[in-house]
Order: structure tokens, then C-alpha cells, then sequence
């Protein structure tokens, strides 16, 4: 059984024999000339200020959060609207319990004020 | 009506509930208006009372119908493996008849104690303990099973414990209270050997499943059944104050009259009547047994009436008289006559509760006084207290054919005459100490009477003090005093034709199977008319006999007695100390004991087993809890850590195995 | 095209759905309502709705396989479902009286809850590793809210943080001990891996013993066993009383129900290998939890904290009756987390009464002298404590009798002698309480109780409980052994 698992051992090693080269070849071939322009942060051309470590409003992640929740559900509805006809109203009931939750969901973050930036 | 028996337990602790945590506060809020006694006592009362109602309904339910037996179960209580033990209710008329001796006598006690408690601070205390005291003694007679009786008859014996000390702060009192629940633990240690023996032997401890295994056997348990009989005896002789272990009884005097007149006259002190009574299957199966039940009941009975010849504590003559009526119960039950014996506990609870609550309601008019020497002549100052007592006292000595105590004790008598088995001759000795006891018992009884309410009162200034006490106390006598008369014609003797209800008619049922066993050996001798005439008139001569003796020697020449105890010197001396039982207790097994203890105590207790195994095991725990507790850093890395290695060692187990 | 769709039945899963709805509804409500408190009563019907279709549920047949094979209601759901109300629905009469004294009053808190609890009736009827996974979850997820809640105490937010945590990386455990087993059985159900199990070559056992390891272990998070125990005094100390009144039953009596049924139904089978180590591993885990518990709650000063060491400790108890792996144990099991929802419950209700700050009123020296302050409570207080001691009367009594008879007879003898030795050491903790309640004189930080009726329904039903288990432990006894796990 575990002889199964032999070609996956195999990738393994050849992956990491792989990484390996990559990173030693450059090291050992390439040439170094540090200056101090080379050894700036490079922030897709524009000078970079401040910490890297600063605090992002709240309510970022909140909005985030909250984006990727309906975002998801999204999903589910590509293969119920595919099979909507063979589901019926049976799928139809189903999915309206769950459209159902999902609006309350939305309506209480709302009156809660989890939208709201301030 | 049956189903509800458990409501005759659930009043009495429903007022347990209230009068135990809202007691004081109900007192103090109608404090206004009524006496703390009268609140506690009414809630008390009325739950007695009303577990009464449901006792009667089931008596009238029950009346008329043959072989009434049913079990009521109310929940499975333990089941371990094989071992069950049912809450459940055995309603029968045996038990019946307990349920309204208890409640009925119960009620009229718990009423009698709302005007007698009435100077006392803690009544709501007081009727805690008492209704505690009648639900247990409910679950001990309703108990369909041998854990159920057990747990009803420590569950007495702790509420005796209690209310025998109920007055703590007096020495005395908490001594009694503690000599009472030592000695009773002597018993029931037996007691309880007697119940496991039971359970090995037949696997279960159902009182129907038991006697059907013993009625279906062909003698293959006899000896079983005799050590059962003897342990469960000994049971009884704790419980029912027998000789050796009576000692007791006097002292629970020290409780208050309720007290006395319930626990320690009325029901507690029957239990053992009682277990008999319900055993009488296994009993009627031990003969041999039985005949030694039968002794010490008689010499039990007879013991105690020469101390309460010249006891001068009116309570204490009628603590001994308890001993010696519980004696012609116990002999009652050892000859075979089950019957009888549960009639003349019936009869005896009317009699000696009024008895006693009379003695009381003089003590309360009295400051407290109970030494019959400094009564006397009460008969003007308390004249329902008198009447009530007299027709007590006339119960008490078998006056004959108007009181319930002849009819009830001659029964007895004339059933320990019959006796055939093993011997005739063993029937006449237990009729002749019977008999001589009788007289004795007439004699002191009116003593006491004489004593306290004839003459001249011999206390000029208690006796000015003294008055009749209030209805609320006067009223429970006086219906004790009516049962007092007519219980007896519950029981008439069968042989004159008369109707004897309680034996043929109503415990018939009960008792069937142990008289159809004695009957088989020929146990009882079935003696004549004529005989029953001439035995009833012996009883009846011997009872007026030693009222008109009391009487001469105490009210028309009472230099007799004086003589009497100075010519009698140094066994007047002997008896008046009680034959100094509680002194040879006391020089051969307490100081012993004590000293044993002592030794144990300080040289291997306090040494070896307290510092080196109790605190030296202790500190080493609690060091190695706290060493434990340092673990617990409180840095979520280093749980990681531990659990980590956790993990690892599991893993390690697993793939190593 | 026609698709066949299959058959859900979701009446099987009433109770989980009427506990869900609910707190749907406390959400919804919660945007209508100013005052608070009406949601907690909502919450309160909802459980007791949920406990009535249990209720129904088991005096009809026909129930058994919903979802697919994925979760179950047999006489062992119900059983644990009765627990779950019983927890729930207390602890929600708790908050009611503790959480206005600490202004946290609010619909999230009762949404939660109930989310947690029907999360852990999900472990219990789930016959699927993913389904027990997915109960988990909602449970934890939600505790992790829950144990957090009070936002302006450092306490609870470290006893949040931690938890979630140390509940992530159990969590991490758990799935991958799901993993191996699918990988070495071909199924995540709990039947099909028993029969997968079967047809594993000799000698190749270690893949899904690791995978069982790891499965255990994450069960032993939850149900706070050593050496995985480390949240528990952290979380049960920081968090709100009524929270961890809550956790501390419900989320050790869901980590009980799955791992039973994981351990009897797909590792239980006889003669496998399989069966003899769990047995072994999970004495190991119940003699460290006992011992470990008990002990290191002889050292604290602080009843709450105390009790959280003695919860450690309890499900170390309830471990013996499952290493048995008999009927009876597991019976007894069952028994044991009934009365401990009472008891336990009751002990933190007590506490959070006297509680007033941050873990300011629950050292022991505060309650010196409470007999004399508060009788009734003093009372309460010593039942929970002598019920959670073992003393006879009482349901704490039974489930350690019942637990050790089970070892006793299943051939556990050194583990049984162990267990009572430990109940021995407990008494010291648990009479300290009632020693300094009823001997000590009054201290003089003593302050004014007040119950409101919440709080005193909560613990007239806890104490009344623990009492009616004591009087009569056959009835629950007989009907934790209809559980039905054993066919």
C-alpha cells in the first residue's frame, strides 16, 4: 500500500533537487555589485514612505469580510440556476430558504451599521 | 385512592419545607397577631392533618374488601447491575393501620404542641424535626422492601436524636439525645446485618418476593431464617427499648412532651412491633427464635414495671410503663400472636400519648416540675387534665371491659396461655409474669395518679401557680381520651362470641400465611369458653387489685409506703437506682471503651495516622499542586510546547506498538 | 433530464433547525428591541421547543439516517440533546441575571449561544467525520465570540484570543486526522470506516492509527483532557461566568458525544487493534486528567478558577466510563454529563452572583461567612459542591458510582482504584468552599446580592437537577442505556 505512494516521494525529491538548483546556480554564477540604489525598496516605481507596520482601519477588514461572504455565495448559485428546471419547486424552496437567511444576514449587518466607514 | 399514598409523606415534608426555610421569617412576619408557636405549629399541624384526610380515605377505600393489598411504585430509585431498589409503597391493612396510628396520633400531638411550645423560641425548629419525624416514620410502615424500611428506621432514629436534644444547651438533654442514637446504632448494626443477609440469601429485598421464596421453600432456608429472625431482632430491641438495650428510653424523657408522647410512646418505639408484625412470615418459620423473642419481651415488661413502682419523675414511670407495654407487644409477636400485638400497639398509642400529653400539660402549669413529690391534689386546679389522665391511667392498668387496654393486653395474655410449642409449660411462665406484671401495672399507674392529683398538694406555692391549660391542649386529650375506651371494642375476645374485628377481620389478610404455618404445628391450643371467662376475670381481678392497692397504700395509710421503702433498704435502693444497669454499662464497656479509645486516639491517631499518613499525604498533594500549577504559565507558546510533545509521545505510542 | 433528488429528512434534525430558527429570530429581534432581556426569554422557549421535539421525536420511529447517512437521531442524540438543553437553557437563565449586571446584555450573545448549541447537537447526531467537523466548528467559532464578549475586559478578550487559538490548532489536528483515515479507509463515514478499517492489510495499521491519534486529541481539546487542557483555566477564568458556565458543559458534552460515537462505532469493532490501543490511550488521557485536575485545583484560591481545574478533572471521570467501552460505561458516561450539566451550571450561577468586576468577588476569601450573609445561596452552594464531590444523595453521587462500577466490571481495576483516589483528593477543594462559606466569619468585603428571577429559576432548576438525579438516578440511568449506540 505504501508502495503507492512511491511516485509521490519521487516528486517530492525531484521538486526540492529542483528548488535547490534554482536558488544555488544564481548564487554561485551571477555576479554581485551592490549599490545603494539596488538595495532600495522597489515599490512599483514609486519612492516609498513611512512603516510597512501600519494599523489599517477596522472597518477594512469588516468590509472585506463581509465582500467575501456574499462573494461565496455566489458560487452556489451558478449550479443551481444551471439545474433550475430539473430541481423545481423543490430547489426553488430550498434556495429561497437560503436567499431568505442570506438576506436577513445582509439586512442586519446594515441596521447594525457594519457598513457604515465611520 | 391508593396511588396517592405518597401524598401522606409529601405533606409532612412539605411542611418540613416551609417551616425550614421560612420559619422564622413567617413567625416574625405574624408576630403581631399570634404566638411564634401558633404559626409554625399551624403549618405543621395542618399538613399532618391533612396526611391524615389521605390515610382515612384510603382506610375507607380499603374497608370491606378482602385480601386488600396493593403496591405502589413510584420510581426505581437504585439499579446497579442485578441490585434494584424501588421507591415504592406496600398499602395493605397492616400498614393501613400504621398509617393512622401515626398520622391520626401525629395530628393530634402536633396540635396539642402548638399551645405547648408556646414559651419556646425555636417551634419552628421544633416542628421541622416533628413533621421530618412522620414522614419518615411513613416511609418505615409504607416501605414495600427491606432498604426502604431501613432507611425509614435510621431516618427515626436521627429525628428521635434530634428531638430528644432539642433543648441542646441542657447537658443533660444532648446527653440523652446521644446516648439514644449510640445505643439504637448497637441495634441496627444487627439490624442491618440482618437486611444484607437477606439480600445474599434470596437475591432481592422486596417483602412479596421475599415471603413468596420462603412460602414456596421445603425448609431448605431454615437456618437462614432463624439468623435473619435473630438479627433483625436485635434490630428490635434497639428500636423497641428491650432488655439489654432500654437504657435509652428513660432518658429521651429529656425531650419535649410531644416528643415523648410520639416518638417515644406512640410510633418510633413500635417500629419494632411493626417489622415483626410484617415479617411474620419468617418469624412464624423460626419457632425457636420466637420463644426467645417471647422471654425477653415478658421479662422485658416485667423488669420495667418494678422500676416504675418507685420512679418519683411522673415522665419516667411513664417511660418505664412504655418499656413494659412494648414488652407484652414483643411477647406478643414471639408467641405467634401477630395480630394481637399490632391491636395492642393501636390501643397503646391512644392511651399512652394522652398519658404522657397529660403528664406534659401538668409539667406546663407546673413551671416545669414533674417530680410527683412536689405534686398533688391537682385533681380541683386541672379537672379536664385529671379526667383525661384517669381514663389514661384506667386504660393503662386493663380496668376491665370499659377500657381499651384490657381488651388489648388481655388478648395478649390469653394467646401466651394457649402456647403449645415446644412446651405447654413455656406458655403458663410467660402467662404468669404476664399476669404479675398486669397487677404491677395497675399498681403504679395509680400511684402516679394518687401521687398527682389526689391528697394534699405538697408544693403550697406551685400548686397556687397551677391552672388548667388552653383548649388547644385540653381538646387533642380529649379525644385521645375517647379513643382511649372505645379502640378496645375494635377487638373483642372471639371466643365469647364476641366480634373480633381487627384480628379476624381486618389484618386476617396479612397474617394468613404465618397462622396457617402455626396452625400446621400445632402452636395454639384452642382453649374454651369457660377458660376465655375465667382468664378475662383473672385480669380483670388483678387490675382492680392493684388499683385498690395504690390506693390504700398511697391515700388511706400512706405511712405504708414510707415504711415499705425503709424496710425494703438496700433493694428499694437497688430498683429506685434503676438496678444500676446504666452504672454496670458504664464500668464494663463505656470506661473500657473509652480508655480504648483514648490509647487509639492519642498514641495512633494523633501520631501515627493524623501527622505522618493524614497531614503528611495532604501537604505532599497540595505541594504537588501547586508545583502543578506553575505549569500553567499563561503564555500560549509554551502550551503549544507541551501539547506539542503530547502529540509527539502519542505518536511515538502509536507507531512504536 | 431528471435529477434525483434525495430524500433529506430534516425532521430528523428538528431540534438543531428549531434552535437554529431561534436565533434567527434573536437576531432579527435584537434590531427591534432596546431592551435585551426579552431575547434571552426568547432564546429560553426556543431551547425548550427544541427539548419538546426531541421529546416527540423519541415516541416516533423512522427518524434514524437523514442527510444521506450523514447524520442520525437515535436514542444517544436525544440523550445528548437533553444534555444540550439542559446546559443551554440554563446558562441562558444565567445570563439573563449576570450579564445586566455587566452591561453586555445583547442579542449577539444569545444568537451565539444557541449557534453554539446547535453546533454540538450537529457533533451529536453526526455520522460523518465532515458533519462532526462542521459541528465543531459552529460550536467553536461561536464560543470563541462568546468566551471574548465583554470587549472592555483584558481578561476576556486574552481568554477569546486564546481560545481560538489553541482551538485553531486543534482544529488543524482534527482535519488531519480526518485526512489519514479517509486516505487509509476511503471514507469519512463513520459506518464505512469501521468497514474500511477492516480491510487494512496487517502491518499497515500505523496510517490510521496516527489518523485515530489525532482525531482523539482533537477531542481532547475540546473536552479539556491533559495535556491538551492548557486553554481551559486561562479561558474558563478570563471568560464571563455565564460563558463559561456554558463551555463547560456543553462544549465537553459535545466533545463527548462524538468522540464516543467515533471511538465505539468506527474503532470500537472486536478483535482489531484498533480497539485495544484507543482503549489504552484513552485511559492514559483519564488517569493524566484526573490526577493533573484535581491537583492542580487544590492550589487555587479562586473558586472560579478552582472550578475550572475541577472541570478538567470531571471529564477525566466521564473518560473512564468511555475507555470501558462497554454498555454499561458508556451509560454511565451519559449519566455523569447529566448531572455534571446541573451541578456545574449551578456552581457558576452561584458564582456569578457573587461576582461583581473583573474577578473581583470570586476569590474564596470573599466568601467567608456567606451562610450568615445568604443563607439560601450558602445552601445552593454547598449541594453544587457536595454533588460535584461525589456526595451520596446527590447526582454527582451516581455518575461516579455508576463510572467506577463500569470500570470495576469492564476489568479496569487500577484504573477504578485511581479514580476514587482522586474523588478523595477533590473533597478537599470542594469542602474548602462550604468550610469558608459556613465556619468563617463574615468577611467585611462581603456585598449586596441581589437575584433577580432569572437567576433564582436557574438555580432552583439546577439544584432541583442535581437533587432529582440523587433521588432517583435509575430513570435518567435507563434511559442513557436506551441510548442505543449498542444496538
Amino acid at each position: 500500500m505504501i508502495e503507492q505512494y512511491l511516485p509521490i516521494l519521487i516528486l517530492i525529491v525531484a521538486s526540492l533537487i529542483f528548488a535547490a538548483i534554482a536558488l544555488l546556480a544564481p548564487w554561485y554564477l551571477g555576479p554581485r555589485n551592490p549599490i545603494e540604489t539596488k538595495l532600495d525598496t522597489y515599490e512599483s516605481g514609486k519612492l516609498p514612505y513611512g512603516d510597512a507596520r501600519r494599523q489599517v482601519p477596522i472597518h477594512y477588514y469588516k468590509v472585506a469580510m463581509l465582500f467575501i461572504v456574499f462573494d461565496i455565495e455566489v458560487v452556489f448559485l451558478y449550479p443551481w440556476a444551471i439545474l433550475l428546471r430539473d430541481l423545481r419547486m423543490y430547489g426553488l424552496l430550498i434556495m429561497s430558504v437560503f436567499f431568505a437567511l442570506l438576506v436577513l444576514g445582509l439586512v442586519y449587518e446594515w441596521m447594525k451599521g457594519a457598513l457604515e466607514w465611520n | 385512592m391508593v396511588e396517592y399514598v405518597w401524598l401522606t409523606i409529601a405533606f409532612p415534608l412539605i411542611g418540613v419545607l416551609i417551616n425550614l426555610f421560612f420559619g422564622r421569617l413567617l413567625e416574625d412576619a405574624f408576630s403581631k397577631w399570634f404566638k411564634r408557636s401558633e404559626v409554625t405549629g399551624f403549618i405543621g399541624s395542618v399538613t399532618v392533618v391533612l396526611s391524615f384526610l389521605v390515610s382515612f380515605a384510603i382506610f375507607l377505600q380499603a374497608l370491606g374488601i378482602e385480601h386488600f393489598s396493593h403496591q405502589v411504585k413510584l420510581w426505581d430509585w437504585i439499579t446497579i447491575g442485578d441490585f434494584h431498589v424501588a421507591i415504592s409503597f406496600l398499602v395493605d391493612p397492616l400498614s393501613i393501620i400504621m398509617l393512622l396510628v401515626v398520622t391520626g396520633v401525629g395530628s393530634l400531638i402536633h396540635i396539642y404542641a402548638v399551645g405547648y411550645m408556646d414559651h419556646d423560641e425555636g417551634s419552628a425548629r421544633f416542628f421541622t424535626y416533628l413533621n421530618l419525624f412522620v414522614a419518615s416514620m411513613l416511609v418505615l410502615v409504607l416501605s414495600d422492601n427491606y432498604a426502604g424500611l431501613y432507611v425509614g428506621w435510621e431516618l427515626v432514629g436521627v429525628c428521635s436524636y434530634l428531638l430528644i436534644g432539642f433543648w441542646f444547651f441542657k447537658p443533660s438533654a444532648a446527653d440523652a439525645g446521644k446516648k439514644a442514637f449510640i445505643v439504637n446504632r448497637i441495634g441496627d448494626f444487627g439490624f442491618a446485618l440482618g437486611i444484607f443477609l437477606i439480600w445474599s440469601t434470596f437475591g432481592t429485598l422486596d417483602y412479596m418476593e421475599v415471603f413468596h421464596e420462603v412460602g414456596a421453600s421445603h425448609g431448605e432456608f431454615a437456618s437462614v431464617i432463624n439468623w435473619v429472625t435473630i438479627l433483625l431482632f436485635v434490630g428490635a430491641i434497639g428500636k423497641s427499648a428491650q432488655i439489654p438495650l432500654y437504657v435509652w428510653l428513660p432518658d429521651a424523657m429529656e425531650g419535649p412532651t410531644p416528643v415523648s408522647a410520639l416518638i417515644h410512646a406512640a410510633t418510633m418505639v413500635t417500629a419494632g412491633v411493626y417489622m415483626i408484625a410484617r415479617n411474620n412470615v419468617l418469624f412464624a418459620m423460626a419457632p425457636n427464635v420466637s420463644l426467645v423473642i417471647a422471654f425477653v419481651g415478658a421479662i422485658t415488661a416485667f423488669f420495667a414495671a418494678t422500676m416504675a413502682l418507685v420512679a418519683f419523675d411522673l415522665k419516667r414511670v411513664l417511660a418505664y410503663s412504655t418499656i413494659s407495654q412494648l414488652g407484652y407487644m414483643i411477647l406478643a409477636v414471639g408467641v405467634g400472636a401477630y395480630a394481637a400485638g399490632i391491636f395492642h400497639l393501636f390501643t397503646h398509642a391512644f392511651f399512652k400519648a394522652l398519658l404522657f400529653m397529660a403528664a406534659g400539660s401538668v409539667m406546663h402549669a407546673m413551671k416545669g416540675v414533674i417530680d410527683m413529690r412536689r405534686l398533688g391534689g391537682l385533681k380541683d386546679k386541672m379537672p379536664e387534665t385529671y379526667w383525661t389522665f384517669l381514663i389514661g391511667a384506667a386504660a393503662l392498668s386493663g380496668f376491665p371491659l370499659i377500657t381499651a387496654g384490657f381488651w388489648s393486653k388481655d388478648n395478649i395474655l390469653v394467646k401466651a396461655f394457649e402456647l403449645q410449642q415446644p412446651n405447654q409449660a413455656f406458655g403458663i411462665i410467660l402467662y404468669t409474669i404476664g399476669i404479675i406484671t398486669a397487677l404491677l401495672t395497675a399498681f403504679y399507674t395509680f400511684r402516679a395518679v394518687f401521687m398527682t392529683f389526689h391528697g394534699e398538694p405538697r408544693d403550697k406555692n406551685l400548686y397556687d401557680h397551677a391552672h388548667e391549660n388552653r383548649r388547644v391542649m385540653t381538646l387533642p386529650l380529649w379525644i385521645l381520651a375517647i379513643f382511649s375506651i372505645g379502640a378496645g371494642f375494635l377487638g373483642l375476645p372471639s371466643k365469647l362470641g364476641l366480634p373480633n374485628w381487627i384480628e379476624d377481620g381486618w389484618l386476617y389478610s396479612v397474617m394468613a400465611e404465618s397462622h396457617e404455618i402455626l396452625e400446621h404445628a400445632h402452636h395454639f391450643a384452642h382453649i374454651g369458653f369457660g377458660l376465655e371467662i375465667a382468664l378475662l376475670s383473672i385480669s380483670a381481678v388483678v387490675a382492680l387489685v392493684g388499683i385498690f392497692g395504690a390506693w390504700h397504700v398511697y391515700i388511706r395509710y400512706p405511712q405504708i409506703a414510707v415504711d415499705t421503702a425503709r424496710y425494703a433498704g438496700r433493694f428499694y435502693q437497688l430498683v429506685l437506682d434503676k438496678y444500676r444497669v446504666d452504672e454496670l454499662y458504664d464500668t464494663w464497656i463505656i470506661e473500657p471503651g473509652k480508655g480504648l479509645a483514648d490509647i487509639l486516639a492519642k498514641i495512633v491517631d494523633m501520631n501515627f495516622i493524623d501527622k505522618t499518613l493524614v497531614d503528611g499525604s495532604a501537604n505532599s498533594v497540595r505541594g504537588l499542586g501547586h508545583i502543578m500549577a506553575i505549569l500553567q504559565t499563561g503564555y500560549i507558546r509554551n502550551y503549544v510546547m507541551v501539547i506539542f510533545v503530547g502529540i509527539v509521545v502519542m505518536g511515538v505510542y502509536f507507531f512504536l506498538l | 433530464m431528471g435529477i434525483e433528488l434525495p430524500s433529506l429528512n430534516f425532521g430528523a434534525l428538528l431540534p438543531v433547525i428549531i434552535v437554529i430558527l431561534t436565533s434567527v429570530m434573536v437576531l432579527i429581534f435584537d434590531l427591534a428591541l432596546s431592551d435585551k432581556r426579552p431575547l434571552g426569554w426568547i432564546s429560553f422557549v426556543g431551547l425548550m421547543f427544541a427539548g419538546g421535539a426531541g421529546w416527540i421525536q423519541q415516541s416516533m420511529e423512522g427518524f434514524d439516517p437523514a442527510f444521506q447517512n450523514m447524520a442520525i437521531t437515535d436514542g444517544y442524540t436525544h440523550f445528548f440533546n437533553l444534555i444540550f438543553v439542559v446546559g443551554a437553557g440554563l446558562s441562558v437563565l444565567v445570563a439573563l441575571g449576570y450579564l445586566g449586571k455587566k452591561g453586555l446584555q445583547g442579542g449577539e450573545y444569545y444568537a451565539m449561544l444557541l449557534l453554539a448549541t446547535s453546533g454540538m447537537m450537529i457533533m451529536a447526531a453526526g455520522t460523518d467525520l465532515m458533519i462532526i467537523f462542521l459541528g465543531l466548528e459552529l460550536m467553536s467559532i461561536s464560543l470563541y465570540v462568546l468566551a471574548a464578549i465583554n470587549r472592555y475586559s483584558r481578561a476576556s478578550l486574552e481568554a477569546g484570543i486564546k481560545y481560538f487559538l489553541l482551538g485553531a490548532f486543534a482544529s488543524a489536528f482534527f482535519l488531519y486526522g480526518i485526512a489519514l483515515i479517509y486516505g487509509a479507509s476511503g471514507s469519512t463515514n463513520l459506518n464505512g470506516i469501521g468497514e474500511g478499517l477492516k480491510a487494512v492489510p496487517k502491518g499497515y495499521e500505523a496510517l490510521p492509527l496516527f489518523g485515530l491519534g489525532l482525531l482523539i486529541i482533537g477531542f481532547s481539546f475540546k473536552i479539556a483532557a491533559v495535556p491538551f487542557h492548557w486553554w481551559t483555566p486561562d479561558v474558563y477564568h478570563g471568560a464571563p461566568t455565564s460563558v463559561t458556565a456554558f463551555m463547560s458543559v456543553g462544549a465537553k458534552a459535545a466533545g463527548f458525544a462524538a468522540l464516543i460515537r467515533v471511538l465505539t462505532v468506527s474503532f470500537g469493532f472486536d478483535g482489531s487493534m484498533f480497539a485495544d490501543n484507543w482503549h489504552v490511550a484513552v485511559a492514559t488521557l483519564a488517569v493524566l486528567t484526573m490526577t493533573l485536575g484535581n491537583l492542580t485545583a487544590l492550589a487555587q484560591n479562586d473558586v472560579k478558577r478552582m472550578l475550572a481545574y475541577s472541570s478538567i478533572a470531571h471529564a477525566g471521570y466521564v473518560l473512564v466510563g468511555v475507555v470501558t467501552g462497554t454498555e454499561q460505561g458508556i451509560s454511565a458516561a451519559l449519566f455523569y454529563l447529566m448531572a455534571y450539566a446541573f451541578m456545574n451550571i449551578g456552581a457558576f450561577a452561584v458564582i456569578s452572583v457573587l461576582e461583581q468586576q473583573d474577578a473581583i468577588g470570586t476569590n474564596l476569601e470573599e466568601y467567608a461567612g456567606l451562610a450568615g450573609h445568604h443563607r439560601v445561596l450558602a445552601m445552593l452552594m454547598a449541594i453544587f459542591m457536595l454533588s460535584l464531590m461525589g456526595f451520596p444523595m446527590l447526582g454527582g453521587f451516581w455518575g461516579k458510582v455508576y463510572v467506577f462500577l463500569a470500570a470495576i466490571e469492564a476489568g479496569w481495576i487500577v484504573l477504578a482504584i485511581i479514580a476514587v483516589l482522586n474523588s478523595g483528593i477533590a473533597a478537599y477543594y470542594y469542602l474548602r468552599v462550604i468550610v469558608h462559606m459556613y465556619m468563617s466569619p463574615v468577611s467585611d468585603q462581603s456585598h449586596a446580592i441581589n437575584l433577580n428571577s432569572a437567576m433564582q429559576v436557574a438555580l432552583g432548576l439546577a439544584a432541583f437537577g442535581t437533587i432529582l438525579l440523587g433521588v432517583m438516578p435509575a430513570r435518567i440511568m435507563d434511559l442513557a442505556a436506551s441510548s442505543g449506540l449498542f444496538g
